[in-house]
């Protein structure tokens, strides 16, 4: 079970508005999270939509900050705010064992 | 006013196309201002705010963008294709939608913003040059956040954004069930203060029809009809019933007559109806109110008028027919186009539906006269009330456009017998009213036709019969007995009697004539008999005179002969 886990990359894009507070926020609360959690096996794209509205277009992204997490799972799960809430968030990213 | 309106290039409204807003607005959206529209589920949001768009990108050279929040671009767009609107036809560079539905594994961790849409939208409104920009359904994404005030900073966020761009902007948002007037206390009721104008939507169900009504609630800098106006969703979008405001055109008044179809009504009418007038005809059923339209209609045909029968009773092809059996025949101009037959029946919905309809088929018919049969079908649907104002603004439109129009109008056989409960009142509108009636004596029914009113022209005051023959409508002269109006084979009888009365009186005098013709010859003759008798007296007289002085002088001359002869007394010469 372990080392199942051990085996699995977290792969994140998070799209950001610039600077913004919630965006900021979003992107410190990732890394202690993923410093957390994830250390090692994890990878973080970060996309500014003001810099690359295009991108942000294709993508649907609407609500900044937005998190995908691009895999492990097969579809993607995308977490809109600031990530502050933890509780909701590890259990949507499937973390939520490692809190328990 | 048609200058007024040719003028929106530089003005400060940018037109919506939909029938009856612009008018309502006086020139559409405020432009480069937000407008807030509200209401309920199915109230027709959605669709009022593509038909902004659409109409912005085909005719004002206006691309937009439509962001929605809550159905999918494909599905608004395949509504779309109901109404007629070719989206695919004038493509993403002219109308954009961008899809910004909450998706249904969405998360939400914390606070967030619409800064990411914003810079989206900011790169494609500059790219495709966008001066409109719709968000629909937009408390969707504001139900995300997690309080009023990070609701709030998000909507002063897009405002600001709007404003700064120079957008023409619609919002659309839910409001809490139908009542409309409760959207104070929504969430976002404060967007309402600080938008420019504010649109609401109602849909209500009145007596198990379906109303929907439209109302501005405010437009800064504007004048507006703050009525409530119903409007409906028909066949090209959108279309609100604007109800014409003061002084809002100058109509024109015609001194025109138009036949009613039966030569005897248009003498009574003084020489037809007037060009453009409302007539009323009212009756109750089988008084052959169907059939004076029918004339009205053969005869607007024959002068070369396009002419719009609406029937709400029967199928067009059994009006023709029926009308027929009584030599008015429409089927030649049904055939060449003149004329325009169409049944309601299938129609459903409410008065305005019906108003609305009406209104298209005249549009496109170019309807010079105009026949509803009968219009007092409409109260079924819907509130007396509604039909009411339905009716008027039947009469108001008509007149704008100089459509001669007809309506009849049922009357409830179970209410009075008198002639004055017509339905909706539009008796107290129409122009000229005919009023037909049955009138019951010596066991038969007859048609009677009177002329309740006719505005600005002499008309007669008595009440004619109508009689349906094979061969035509024709009025005849009534008699009148005891005061009372004679008809049918009452009057049939007091002719046949009075043409022999005339008879008897007739010979009677012949025979009176020749008998002193007879008598004058006879005193002829005696006077003359006695004119010769009394020349014969009078010769016989002359005679006698004569012999008598003969004799006198005979005698004196005798005694003078004595007296000579005695010569005795002197006196007797002097007694002489």
């Amino acid at each position: 079970m372990k080392a199942r886990r051990k085996a699995t990359k977290y792969k994140f894009r998070l799209y950001v508005a610039g600077d913004a507070q919630n965006s900021a926020q979003a992107v410190a609360n990732l890394t202690s999270l993923c410093k957390a959690y994830l250390v090692n096996r994890h990878a973080i794209e970060v996309v500014n939509v003001f810099r690359d509205p295009k991108r942000a277009l294709a993508d649907g992204i609407l609500m900044t900050p937005t998190l995908v997490k691009l895999s492990p799972t097969p579809a993607p799960r995308r977490i809109v705010g600031s990530l502050s809430q933890t509780q909701p968030l590890l259990q949507a990213l499937g973390l939520h064992h490692h809190a328990g | 006013m048609k200058a007024l309106r040719r003028s929106p290039p530089k003005s400060a409204k940018a037109p919506t196309g939909i029938a009856g807003f612009d008018e309502i607005t006086g020139g559409g959206l405020p432009r480069g201002r937000t407008t807030l529209l509200v209401g309920g589920p199915g109230s027709g949001k959605t669709i009022l705010a593509l038909q902004f768009l659409v109409h912005g990108a085909r005719h004002c050279r206006e691309p937009g963008v439509f962001v929605a929040f809550e159905e999918t671009s494909k599905r608004i767009a395949g509504n779309a294709e109901g109404f007629g609107w070719k989206l695919a036809e004038l493509g993403p560079r002219k109308v954009f939608f961008l899809d910004a539905q909450p998706t249904p594994d969405l998360v939400q961790s914390g606070n967030f913003d619409l800064g990411g849409m914003l810079a989206m939208l900011e790169a494609q409104t500059r790219q495709m040059r966008t001066r409109r920009i719709v968000f629909d359904a937009l408390d969707i994404v504001l139900a995300l956040l997690p309080d009023a005030a990070a609701r709030r900073r998000e909507v002063y966020r897009l405002h600001e954004w709007l404003l700064k761009r120079g957008l023409t902007g619609l919002i659309t948002a839910k409001a809490g069930g139908d009542e409309a007037t409760t959207i104070g206390a929504q969430p976002f009721g404060f967007m309402q203060f600080m938008v420019d104008c504010g649109v609401i939507l109602s849909h209500s169900v009145v007596m198990g029809v379906s109303q929907r009504n439209l109302r501005v609630q405010k437009y800064r800098g504007s004048s507006f009809d703050e009525n409530e106006s119903p409007f409906l969703i028909g066949a090209s979008g959108v279309e609100v019933a604007s109800a014409p405001t003061l002084g809002h055109a100058q109509r024109k008044v015609s001194n025109e007559r138009v036949s009613s179809g039966v030569a005897r009504l248009d003498t009574m009418l003084g020489g037809g109806y007037y060009r453009g007038a409302s007539v009323l005809i009212t009756g109750f059923p089988g008084t052959a109110k169907t059939t004076l339209s029918g004339a009205f209609a053969e005869a607007a045909c024959k002068r070369g008028e396009r002419t719009l029968f609406v029937s709400f009773d029967s199928d067009a092809n059994e009006v023709i027919r029926d009308l027929a059996s009584v030599s008015i025949r429409l089927d030649r101009y049904l055939k060449n186009g003149r004329l325009r037959m169409a049944s309601a029946r299938t129609i459903t919905g409410s008065a305005e539906t019906y108003l609305v309809r009406i209104k298209t088929l005249a549009h496109e018919h170019q309807a010079r006269c105009l026949v509803i049969d009968p219009v007092s079908t409409w109260s079924r649907s819907g509130s007396e009330a509604a039909a009411h104002t339905v009716a008027e603004r039947l009469i108001d439109w008509a007149k704008a456009e100089g459509i001669t129009l007809l309506c009849t109008s049922l009357l409830d056989e179970m209410s009075s017998q008198s002639e004055g409960g017509s339905s909706q009142q539009i008796s107290t509108l129409a122009d000229t009213w005919i009023h037909l009636n049955y009138l019951v004596q010596a066991g038969e029914r007859n048609r009677g036709l009177a002329i309740i009113k006719s505005r600005g022209t002499a008309h007669s005051n008595q009440v004619r019969e109508l009689i349906l023959s094979d061969t035509g409508v024709t009025l005849t002269d009534t008699y009148r007995a005891g005061g009372e109006v004679l008809m049918g084979t009452m009057r049939w009888e007091k002719e046949r009697a009075e043409g022999a009365a005339t008879e008897v009186t007739e010979v009677a005098g012949k025979l009176k004539r020749v008998r002193l013709d007879a008598e004058e010859a006879e005193l002829l003759v005696r006077m003359k008999s006695l004119q010769v008798e009394l020349e014969a007296k009078q010769v016989e007289k002359a005679l006698l005179a004569r012999t008598t002085a003969t004799r006198k002088g005979e005698e004196s001359r005798g005694l003078t002969r004595m007296g000579e002869l005695r010569g005795a007394d002197a006196e007797t010469s002097g007694r002489k």
